[in-house]
């Protein structure tokens, strides 16, 4: 490749907004290792899908196994567990989130502040598109044998709609399975008017997240809509959905996108902010964990900005007009788990994918496919193909694993992305002819 | 009458026919006759039987048909059987199929639906979303509304309504068709040499290519062969395989398993053929309903559904003793999700019940058996050597 861009080589200070998420979350979890001396009850649940509303209308605690995880693999330390939970009898071909749970859960399940993570009171299994979510809960369940368990079955959108029927099927679960154990569990008495009150809030934060993942449609994009995306979905993904410090946390992230918008600054990168924006890319799929930074770092080096992600969709999509609605709080919860990206059929997905990368103007869509979550992956070939040729677009495609590091394969990703980026260079070349 | 020997090289034919000629001929016979391709597990046949159709099950391609298309659309680290329906899909071996539907079961398969969608392969694509709560009520409502979708796209194809009478007909001759299976199972519990596994095997895979009608005179004939002592006994262990629900494994691997000493007397390879346990009830007013409480109150156990009030390594247990088994063979495709996941749960499950297990991986094009016949015979000779000891420890 040609010349890098230059990035400016200064330590990067955190934004307001950063240090508001970094206490939201240590608080989580000092309240989770806290949570059996202050009786609150704890709920390991799922990002897509998740109930957060419910969840804190009866004042419960959650935990997110998936987040755990990728935790795990941000701290290089899922390897070893993943290792553990093949020695117990998993696969090595079977999803490596569910893998490195059981190997923490089997290692004492010491969460990613180091503070042991309590024991669930209920496992709630909102089984929104991703089978493997149905298997992970069975094996939960016989690691902890006894805990209550409520199950909450999304239909799939097959035919590209959400009918009434898949709705009402939906709430008739939330009303005769979900909340009745969530009552049992909590000893709390279901309050419609206190979720209504938590809804609104959802509102105002899914209309800032919609706002904040609007603003790459600048040039230059003033975020990276995927590897720092994923920062920005924490808090809405992992249970402060529907609390004022969300609502707080996404005005401030947003106040601080629009000042390097209206300065023209790109996208802060680990080492700094990236000054020239050379590529602007859609991406497909989830990213690696285990080596995130050095990911990321393929991309920023040679000047590539996401501009848009379906990872950043796959605990909700917003952008297509869908929010919760406090006035009828079970159908919105109920149609919420059936707007989750990967609850989408394949048609819809290319339509998503399509859209961003029109509307995001991008140069090139890529597919960052992952071994172990074939409720992604499956089809992504078909998906590339039918892009490519309906738009005439340059794609790209790489693999590897969300924790697993042994399929994180530098050297390989690295080649590929480098002749993806020279196809983009010479496209523009041509383009500009 | 047909010699068993006479059968069973028909249904091997008939299993392993990728044109699905004998589907496509009953077809041509009548103008509104409709034929619909479902995938595994388990699909409830009778509805399209009642509005004039065939469903006919589409198992992948084995090792029957070289994927080279189908690759293309597959990363590595996915199973292979999406592979050879994709295959057969571009090939134009499903070309006369008015529908698919593919029932819920993975997420694999259920992409396989959208890919079909963005292919435009058959005049529909169904995604057929079991329910995973059981309740009559709830479970049972949006399932019935499940199956009378397929119904309303049929009859769009034919103009054909579903009428209770009709209904009630199917139903009966797919019970019957169930317990002939059922039957021949329970015979060779006791008598497995009379008809081995592979032999089993076709018989029971033609089934997913004909009408139930003719598929039920077969089985009647066959059950009728195996009163007789035919064959000779072996020394050999009783196994059941699990795990091999879907994606199937070549029929090699199943004469392996039995060449390295062991009878088969249980299995979930074609498990949709044995889904629900007993009769649908084939004498009511709302049909449709008896088979979605049937789905919902007789299914038999399979790692596609969520069980925790039911575990399936109970019930896994229980068929061990049913079928006195002496061991089970664990034996799921590789990357298959489902199967792989569970492998844990019924393995810690046999090693508190005693029961013993043998676990490996396979593909539907698996050429070399040789490390898993030196597995399975190992295991056939340290039960037959051994299993006293065990039992009394």
């Amino acid at each position: 490749m040609s010349s890098k861009p230059e990035k400016e080589n200064r330590k990067v200070e955190k934004e307001k907004s950063m240090i508001i998420q970094k206490e939201m979350i240590g608080k989580l979890f000092k309240d989770l290792s806290t949570a059996k001396e202050t009786g609150k009850k704890v709920v390991y649940t799922f990002v897509p899908g998740n109930l957060s509303e419910l969840i804190h209308a009866f004042d419960m605690l959650p935990v997110y196994p998936e987040i755990n995880a990728l935790q795990s693999g941000m701290r290089k330390k899922s390897g070893g567990y993943i290792r553990e939970a093949e020695k117990y009898g998993h696969s090595e071909d079977v999803c490596t989130y569910v893998k490195c749970d059981i190997g923490m859960m089997l290692n004492g399940n010491i969460g990613p502040t180091g503070e042991k993570i309590p024991d669930p009171d209920l496992l709630l299994l909102s089984y929104t598109g991703c089978f493997t979510f149905m298997k992970w809960f069975e094996n939960l369940e016989d690691l902890y044998p006894g805990v209550e368990i409520a199950m909450l079955h999304t239909p799939y959108q097959k035919d590209g709609e959400i009918t009434e029927e898949m709705t009402q099927y939906m709430v008739k679960q939330l009303k005769e399975e979900v909340i009745p154990k969530m009552e049992k569990v909590s000893g709390i008495k279901y309050d419609e008017t206190k979720l209504k009150g938590i809804l609104e809030n959802s509102v105002k934060a899914e209309d800032l997240i919609v706002k904040i993942f609007d603003t790459p449609k600048n040039i230059p994009s003033p975020i990276d809509a995927y590897f720092a995306g994923v920062y920005y979905i924490g808090p809405i993904n992992i249970g402060f959905r529907g609390t004022s410090e969300a609502v707080d946390y996404y005005a401030e992230l947003y106040k601080e996108i629009l000042e390097r918008v209206e300065k023209g600054l790109g996208p802060v990168t680990p080492e700094g902010e990236i000054n020239e924006e050379r590529f602007r890319l859609v991406v497909e799929g989830p990213p690696n964990w285990t080596s995130f930074r050095e990911f990321w770092k393929l991309f920023y080096d040679l000047g590539a900005v996401i501009v848009a992600s379906s990872y950043t969709k796959v605990g909700g999509v917003y952008d297509t007009g869908f929010r919760h609605n406090p006035g009828k709080p079970l159908e919105s919860l109920s149609e919420y788990c059936m707007f989750c990206y990967t609850n989408l059929n394949l048609p819809q997905r290319i339509d998503l994918l399509s859209n961003c990368i029109t509307e995001y103007h991008a140069d090139g869509f890529l597919v960052n496919s992952i071994k172990s979550c074939n409720s992604f992956s499956a089809g992504q070939l078909l998906m590339m193909r039918t892009l490519e040729e309906k738009l005439e677009i340059p794609v790209g495609f790489i693999e590897s694993d969300l924790v697993d590091p042994r399929y994180f394969s530098y050297a390989n990703i690295k080649n590929r992305l480098e002749s993806f980026f020279q196809m983009l260079e010479q496209r523009k070349i041509i383009l500009a002819q | 009458m047909s010699t068993l020997q006479e059968i069973i090289n028909k249904c091997k034919n008939l299993a392993f026919d990728l044109n699905f000629e004998k589907a496509k001929e009953w077809k041509a016979e009548e103008n509104d006759r409709v034929l619909i391709g479902y995938m595994p597990i388990y699909f409830p046949r009778e509805i399209v039987h009642a509005v004039n159709g065939l469903a006919v099950g589409i198992l992948g391609v084995g090792d029957r048909k070289q994927v080279i298309k189908g690759d293309a659309y597959y990363q590595s680290y996915i199973c292979r059987i999406p592979r050879g329906i994709i295959e057969l899909a571009l090939d134009g071996h499903l070309e006369g199929f008015d529908g698919f539907v593919f029932p819920s079961i993975c997420d694999v398969i259920r992409n396989l639906s959208g890919m079909f969608q963005i292919l435009k392969k058959g005049k529909f694509v169904d995604y057929l979303d079991y329910p995973q709560n059981f309740q009559l009520e709830v479970g049972g409502e949006f399932y019935k509304n499940e199956l009378q979708q397929v119904l309303n796209e049929i009859k769009k194809i034919n103009k054909v309504e579903i009428i209770p009478e009709k209904l009630n007909h199917s139903i009966k001759l797919y019970n019957n068709n169930r317990n002939l299976i059922e039957k021949i199972y329970d015979v060779r519990q006791k008598f497995p040499w009379r008809l081995t596994a592979e032999e089993l095997y076709y018989i029971v895979r033609a089934g997913l290519v004909m009408p139930v009608e003719e598929h039920n005179k077969i089985l009647e004939d066959v059950y009728g062969y195996i009163q007789e002592e035919i064959g000779e006994p072996m020394d050999k262990i009783k196994v059941i395989i699990s795990g091999a629900f879907c994606e199937q494994p070549p029929v090699s691997l199943i004469k392996t398993i039995e060449m390295a000493g062991c009878y088969v007397v249980d299995d979930d390879m074609i498990l949709g053929s044995r889904w629900i346990e007993g009769n649908v009830n084939d004498d009511t007013d709302d049909p449709l309903n008896a088979l979605v409480e049937a789905y919902l109150t007789k299914s038999t156990f399979s790692s596609s559904v969520y069980d925790i009030n039911n575990p399936k390594e109970d019930r896994l247990i229980e068929l061990v003793e049913k079928r006195k088994a002496d061991g089970i063979i664990f034996a799921a495709p590789s990357f298959c999700d489902p199967a792989l996941l569970d492998r844990p749960l019924l393995q810690k499950a046999c090693d508190d019940r005693n029961v013993r297990y043998i676990s490996f991986k396979y593909s539907e094009n698996t050429g070399q058996f040789k490390n898993i016949k030196e597995q399975v015979g190992a295991f056939a000779d340290s039960i037959k050597l051994w299993s006293d000891e065990l039992i009394e420890s």
